[in-house]
């Protein structure tokens, strides 16, 4: 991203007729371990509205080892509002490796030339789309909130905060194709799943050799998921921030959360303090979630935070000084005592479940 | 061995503020860090040169004050230090960026051939974790990114095993050296300067490099700068809440148990599906 606003972007101009034939919008459909990542079907529902916005089809991109697996995949990438796959299928593919696919989705893309080529922000997709880029000498704009078209020239508009999200900007790619971009989980929104949909696969060979391959994976550690926390996807977060004082009382947050099933979420310094795991922390340098609840104490609301929560559906905040930032678009503000409402909160969901259960 | 770590001067964006009525960025008077997550990358380095002996090299491409960066970089135990500036670079891209770099390191393997090249997982200015992989594909070198940790190097035999993080767990990969590493945050505290690196930090010249000393010759003044820069921003603003304000709530008596009462009747009448959410856990 260049730093300065430059005037180029604003005037009309004229795509230079090497680039016309450059159509449609490709999604990549990233997987590890037989899962496709929850990203891809987030850039699926977006992608959708930039191919209708044009005019044009969607595709999905789907790389891996042969075998009904990657099939799979592409019919859940149809289902998710793709026409058509990009399918190659190849054992080199297996697990992800940058030299094998930069070389397999770079040839895809000079072979079938997409307008657009989104990925998820993710340790693969950003490892990827920043040496396809290069590769294609083209454009990538990262960890964007915003896509749209510009209806002056039909180029993608992208939008991502800058200086830690005080800003945003929005970038174009002006005299290049593909534009790239890549988006972090759970910026966008999950698309409709329709069972009926189908689309076709066009199946592209990678021709590589596994011998001319120079990085080998040894060996793939998976998580522990039991202790690992899963904030970018819980329906329900109680979150605390530096406004908890001292470790001891972030026990609260964990009371409450316990009672709600909920998972524990954190400000950044509470994470730094080493109160609690840097898997936790909320916002900017930490995890985007969209939960249908969180509840929020002691937390200022700095803009670094407020980006990775300011989606969820109900905030409930609550904070002693009544002009801290997160009354701003919290939907329900509490000016108090952290450690006197969270343990009355505790005891009233606690008996809204158990009212709850009383009906069945 | 010869690793040349690429660093970033940026402004410690903890503190800076956007002027409320022109959205422009204030700088004045907010410091200049090294990017923190390039520290990570400058510790790993030396802490390979201290096992297996050798050379670290940090470059910055800046402006002419990220010399102030580089010598903290030689304070703290880092060999050589060159920082690429020219006004032909401004304006550059991730991709313009990376060209640079590469250019640059390619001059410095003429004296020294380069091993491995060590960055920062991203900036915290930029964010864009591009600049990385970029230089990776330049220099046609081995890319490994998100590496928590380097568990080996045989520097003769030109082989590494590293651990990388992926998405779910973590990869063991075995590669070859040259490779360009970005490490992700964490598992080393940068080490303090030393009494005798602050001297020779203090003594040691900082070379300085215009664009035809990176070996840019005159027909890739297009691949650098504003030029070679695919991406242009064409708009700057203030994030604008689409939000209102917090329905604030407030109970006569003050009582927090009437409060959370209050809070929790409001808000199942108007989000069903935070009432069913948690009904279905009961
Ligand atoms: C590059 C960069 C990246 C960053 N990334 C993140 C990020 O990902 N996530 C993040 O959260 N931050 C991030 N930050 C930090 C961010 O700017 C703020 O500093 C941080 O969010 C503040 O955390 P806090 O609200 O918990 O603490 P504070 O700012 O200390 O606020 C504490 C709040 O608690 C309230 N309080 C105090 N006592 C009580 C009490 N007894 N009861 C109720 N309320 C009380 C106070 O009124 C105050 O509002 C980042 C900063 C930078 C520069």
């Amino acid at each position: 991203m260049s730093e300065a606003p430059a005037k180029k972007g604003k005037k009309k101009f004229e795509l230079d007729p090497r680039l016309a034939s450059y159509k449609g919008v490709w999604v990549f459909v990233e997987h590890e371990r037989g899962q496709v990542h929850p990203v891809s079907w987030e850039l699926m529902g977006e992608g959708r509205k930039l191919a209708d916005m044009l005019g044009v089809e969607l595709a999905g991109v789907v790389m891996g080892a042969p075998g009904d697996e990657t099939r799979q995949f592409c019919d859940e990438a149809f289902r998710h509002g793709a026409d058509l796959c990009y399918l190659m299928q190849d054992d080199i593919l297996k697990d992800y490796r940058n030299e094998p696919f930069t070389k397999g989705l770079t040839d895809m893309v000079n072979a079938y030339e997409p307008e657009i080529l989104l990925l998820g922000a993710t340790t693969q997709g950003r490892d990827l789309a920043g040496s396809v880029a290069t590769t294609l000498k083209t454009g990538l704009t990262a960890d964007c909130t915003g896509l749209t078209i510009d209806p002056d020239n039909r180029s993608l508009a992208a939008t991502r905060p800058t200086f830690g999200g005080s800003l945003l900007c929005t970038i174009v790619t002006l005299n290049y194709r593909p534009q790239m971009a890549t988006v972090r989980p759970r910026v966008m929104a999950m698309p409709e799943r329709d069972g009926s949909r189908t689309g076709r696969i066009v199946e592209h060979a990678l021709g590589m050799i596994e011998q001319s391959i120079i990085t080998k994976v040894l060996e793939f550690i998976p998580d522990a998921n039991q202790d690992k926390p899963q904030l970018a996807f819980a329906d329900i977060i109680v979150a605390g921030g530096k406004g908890m004082k001292r470790p001891e009382n972030f026990q609260l947050i964990w009371d409450l959360a316990k009672v709600l099933g909920a998972e524990v979420g954190a400000s950044r310094p509470v994470v730094q303090a080493g109160w609690v795991d840097l898997e936790r922390q909320v916002g900017q340098s930490g995890k985007t979630v969209r939960p249908k609840l969180y509840i929020a104490a002691g937390i200022s609301g700095a803009i670094q935070h407020r980006v990775g929560m300011s989606d969820s559906d109900c905030i409930i905040a609550i904070n002693n000084d009544p002009n801290a930032p997160i009354f701003d678009f919290a939907t329900y503000g509490i000016v108090g005592n952290a450690m006197t409402i969270l343990p009355a909160l505790t005891e009233s969901f606690r008996q809204a479940l158990a009212t709850a259960r009383k009906a069945g | 061995m010869h690793i040349v770590v690429c660093i970033k001067q940026v402004p410690d964006s903890a503190q800076i503020r956007v002027h409320p009525v022109t959205n422009t960025i204030m700088r004045q008077g907010v410091p200049a860090i090294i990017n923190p997550y390039d520290l990570f990358a400058l510790e790993e380095a030396l802490r390979l040169k201290d096992k297996h002996g050798g050379t670290v090299t940090v470059i910055t491409m800046g402006p002419p004050q990220a010399e102030g960066a580089l010598r903290k970089a030689l304070s703290y135990g880092a060999d050589d230090a060159i920082l690429i500036t020219d006004r032909a670079f401004a304006g550059a891209d991730t991709l313009a960026t990376s060209f640079a770099l590469a250019s640059a390191i390619r001059q410095i393997q003429k004296n020294m051939p380069v091993d491995m090249v060590f960055t920062g997982k991203q900036t915290i200015d930029g964010d864009t974790a591009q600049v990385g992989p970029g230089v990776a594909k330049r220099l046609d070198f081995q890319l490994l990114t998100y590496v928590s940790k380097v568990s080996s190097v045989l520097p003769e035999q030109g082989q590494i095993v590293v651990e990388r993080r992926a998405e779910g767990g973590v990869q063991l990969l075995k590669s070859k050296l040259p490779c360009l590493i970005t490490i992700l945050e964490g598992n080393n505290e940068m080490r303090f300067a030393t009494m005798p690196n602050m001297f020779r930090a203090a003594r040691h010249p900082v070379k300085m490099w215009n664009r035809e000393s990176a070996g840019i010759s005159d027909d890739d003044l297009v691949k650098i700068g504003l030029k070679g820069s695919p991406t242009v921003v064409s708009k700057v603003f203030a994030p604008t809440p689409h939000t209102d304000p917090a329905e604030m709530i407030e109970v006569e008596s003050g009582n927090p148990k009437d409060i959370a009462d209050t809070v929790l009747a409001k808000m199942f009448t108007r989000f069903p599906a935070v009432a069913k959410e948690i009904a279905k856990r009961a």
